[in-house]
């Protein structure tokens, strides 16, 4: 979804510098019969659709169809209950209190958008070793998530890298992973450390698609550097940014991957899906941990929607 | 993050897959059991076992049982599968039909769903003639499962370190427990008692202490109907008492959520972590720590859960893993014949110095000094097993899962606001309320 919007965006942005290209390409749609057949589009687009349906959609089929049931994930029989899964859900409201830890990744990826939107801007300029940074804050989002667990689980020890960095400046050991209020920042710092550099790469393509006459035009009118982020870069690339807050949110309540390597859930750090696993593989109830998934699914949406509805969409023009 | 989505719906969809497959999986259900073939030359075929025991196949040990196999059963081939992830992994293939020949039944399968997976391996009046533990999986009569080995409770412990504390006999109740870890945290530089909370999974043996407290063989049994089983003097109370206090006098490791499994045998083998709640079959890791470590394999120790009934420590003895056959398996004799030769013949629960489910086999040297002190050895029954285990997955308390009991330990260090007496009573209240509403 991001890499076709980043795409559509951009020959938007770019648009009016080629002019004849596009006028070209819509001349070619015109006339479908002079170039291939008309099911040619749809050949491309098989093995993408047949993935997608397959890997996605299917499951999501079975997933709602599991949460009617109170199949305990090995019975060949499941038992139709209707909604009383979803009567169960919602008539335990602890259930939902796994929310709140939801925040500390929110608050995190708030962070990580404005970093990553910082080194982004000025790894657009011309900086001295500029591919080099890129790489450098690009590669750890090419890093397993599990690998990642665990360098951090040693980074986070008593006495482990980062107590060992801190000490020169007078900050005692902690418990970074022990501490109850302390263990979803630490969490929710390794989310950051993981997932800016590729917010700052979509950021960075934004920007470079941005027409380089407009920063000489701004240059020449005697503008900042915070003036050219203020008035050319931001609203340049607004679309990728509220992209990037919808990913954002909806990655915040479906963090998993970290928090279950490095603490699997315990002292205070459980997350939805962390419980919905546990549900489903510690205690066989898969017809609730479906139900459970199937709330997320639509609470993912319903926030997406409002993002949607409070942020337009709106078409940027430049020229 | 979404990566993450796309994983678990794989997962899901893998789970749809394969549950098409096994739709007409009763029915080809053998009634009758599979008994042990009684010409070994006549028996052919080709077998794969599924493994948990990945060190065994990599090593060659397991190759090594099935020449030995071959010997007797020159027809039949043998062949592994060694599964890091058992549980997950064979749980899942279990919705197909290919899960293996022999495997071993992973511990999130429903007793009373035995039948449709596994086939029967005789009756239970029969075969508990020659085995212990047959209980563990019979449903209405008949066996599913035999267990290689048994496994007995207490706790792992560097001798060389509570010498140096000044301890030297073992403590007969929960209190004198507590005297000599904090002795062992004055007087030697130890950390006194080692949770692994971080890795969970053997924080779930205290869930195993059940039963040795009180000597009951039933104990297991007796939550079926128990109302509270964490009320004072129950074996669930004194044991995760015990767990609390140990954490709550700050004799364990400083930051639970960092521990490391592997290198705890390291550090029970270099003297410096004293203590450890296992099962048997760790004490031979823990010495061939130490042996790695340059220190000696008599450092390390077992020692039976500090009560005593009548003047006598006990330990609960509870199966390991138990072999079934595949009920889709097309070679059940020959998959019959291996489960009978290695629990038998093999000699892998000797090497493993463990218990051996045969009856009548000699306890391993490692649980020697429990017999010298008359350690009793009960052995636990099965009889309300899968009711228990229904009622247990209902409440979602999972006695054998790590979740409350790294509640526990998070309270007792004073890193979750609550107190013993409020998880004792949630647990109650949950495990009364499923009580009333399972069969």
């Amino acid at each position: 979804m991001s890499a076709t919007r980043t795409a559509g965006e951009r020959r938007e942005v770019s648009s009016p510098t080629t002019p004849s290209r596009r006028s070209k390409s819509r001349a070619s749609r015109g006339r479908p019969g002079r170039r291939g057949l008309w099911y040619t589009p749809w050949l491309y687009l098989l093995a993408p659709v047949a993935l997608l349906v397959l890997f996605t959609y299917v499951p999501v089929v079975s997933m709602v169809s599991y949460s009617f049931t109170s199949w305990n994930g090995l019975s060949p029989t499941k038992r139709y209950v209707g909604l009383d899964n979803y009567v169960d859900l919602f008539t335990r409201p602890q259930l939902f209190q796994v929310f709140a830890v939801s925040l500390f990744y929110l608050v995190g990826a708030a962070l990580q958008i404005v970093v990553a939107l910082y080194f982004a801007t000025i790894l657009s300029f011309s900086t001295r070793f500029r591919n080099l940074f890129k790489g450098i804050l690009f590669f750890p989002y090419l890093i397993n998530g599990v690998a990642i667990g665990f360098v951090f689980l040693y980074f986070f020890q008593p006495g482990g890298t980062l107590d060992t960095i801190l000490q020169p400046f007078g900050v005692a050991p902690h418990a970074w992973l022990g501490d109850p209020d302390l263990v979803n920042t630490s969490l929710a710092g390794v989310s950051v450390w993981r997932f800016m550099g590729l917010n700052m790469v979509l950021f960075l393509g934004a920007i470079q698609s941005i027409p380089p006459q407009l920063y000489e035009a701004a240059a020449l009118d005697g503008a900042s550097r915070w003036q050219q982020f203020r008035h050319i870069i931001a609203p340049g690339i607004k679309p990728i940014l509220s992209l990037s807050a919808i990913l954002a949110v909806s990655g915040a309540l479906a963090v998993f991957e970290i928090p279950f390597i490095m603490t699997g859930g315990s002292n205070n750090s459980e997350t939805f899906v962390i419980q919905t696993i546990k549900l489903a593989f510690n205690f066989n109830k898969v017809g609730l941990a479906s139900a459970a998934a199937v709330v997320l699914l639509a609470i993912v949406l319903l926030v997406t929607m409002i993002q949607r509805w409070l942020v337009p969409d709106e078409r940027v023009e430049m020229s | 993050m979404r990566r993450t989505r796309v994983l678990a719906a794989g997962i899901t969809l893998a789970m749809a897959l394969t549950a098409c497959g096994s739709g007409g999986g009763s029915d080809t259900k053998d009634s009758g059991a599979v008994s042990v073939p009684e010409d070994p030359a006549s028996v052919t075929g080709s077998i794969t076992v599924l493994t948990n025991r990945t060190d065994q196949v990599q090593d060659g040990t397991a190759k090594a049982y099935a020449a030995e196999f071959s010997k007797i059963y020159p027809q039949v081939k043998v062949e592994f599968q060694g599964i890091t992830d058992y549980e997950g992994d064979v749980k899942i293939r279990m919705n197909s039909e290919d899960y293996g020949d022999v495997l071993s039944i992973p511990g999130s399968v429903p007793t009373s769903e035995y039948p449709s997976f596994f086939a029967p391996l005789g009756t239970t009046d029969e075969l508990a003639k020659t085995f212990d533990f047959t209980e563990r999986s019979a449903v209405d009569g008949k066996v599913y499962g035999l267990a290689n080995i048994g496994v007995a409770n207490g706790f792992v412990y560097n001798k060389a370190v509570w010498k140096q504390a000044g301890v030297t006999d073992w403590p007969k109740t929960p209190a004198e427990f507590l005297e000599a870890l904090k002795a062992i945290k004055a007087k030697t530089g130890a950390t006194a008692y080692y949770t692994n909370y971080k890795d969970a999974w053997p924080l779930t043996n205290w869930g195993n202490a059940l039963g040795s407290p009180s000597c009951d063989a039933g104990a297991g049994d007796k939550l079926a109907s128990t109302k509270e089983p964490w009320a004072q003097g129950q074996d669930l109370n004194v044991a995760d008492t015990l767990l609390y206090d140990i954490v709550h006098g700050g004799l364990s490791e400083g930051d639970p959520n960092t521990t490391n499994w592997e290198n705890s045998k390291n550090l029970i083998g270099t003297g410096k972590v004293a203590t450890m709640w296992l099962g048997s079959w760790a004490v031979v890791q823990m010495q061939e720590a130490a042996k790695k470590a340059g220190k000696s394999a008599d450092d390390i120790g077992f020692m039976p859960f500090p009560a005593q009934v009548d003047g006598k420590w006990c330990t609960a003895v509870r199966p390991d893993y138990q072999y079934a056959i595949n009920v889709h398996s097309k070679n059940k004799p020959a998959a019959r014949a291996w489960i009978d030769w290695f629990i038998t013949k093999s000699g892998d629960a000797q090497k493993a110095k463990s218990i051996s489910s045969v009856k009548g086999a000699s306890l391993p040297a490692t649980l020697q000094p429990f017999q010298d002190a008359g350690v009793k050895f009960v052995n636990m029954t099965y009889a309300d097993n899968a009711k228990v285990a229904d009622i247990d997955k209902a409440s979602e308390v999972g006695i054998g899962a790590p979740e409350y009991r790294q509640r526990i330990v998070d309270v007792a260090r004073g890193a979750a606001k609550d107190d013993l007496a409020g998880i004792f009573g949630d647990l109650n209240k949950r495990w009364a309320e499923a009580q009333s509403t399972v069969g």
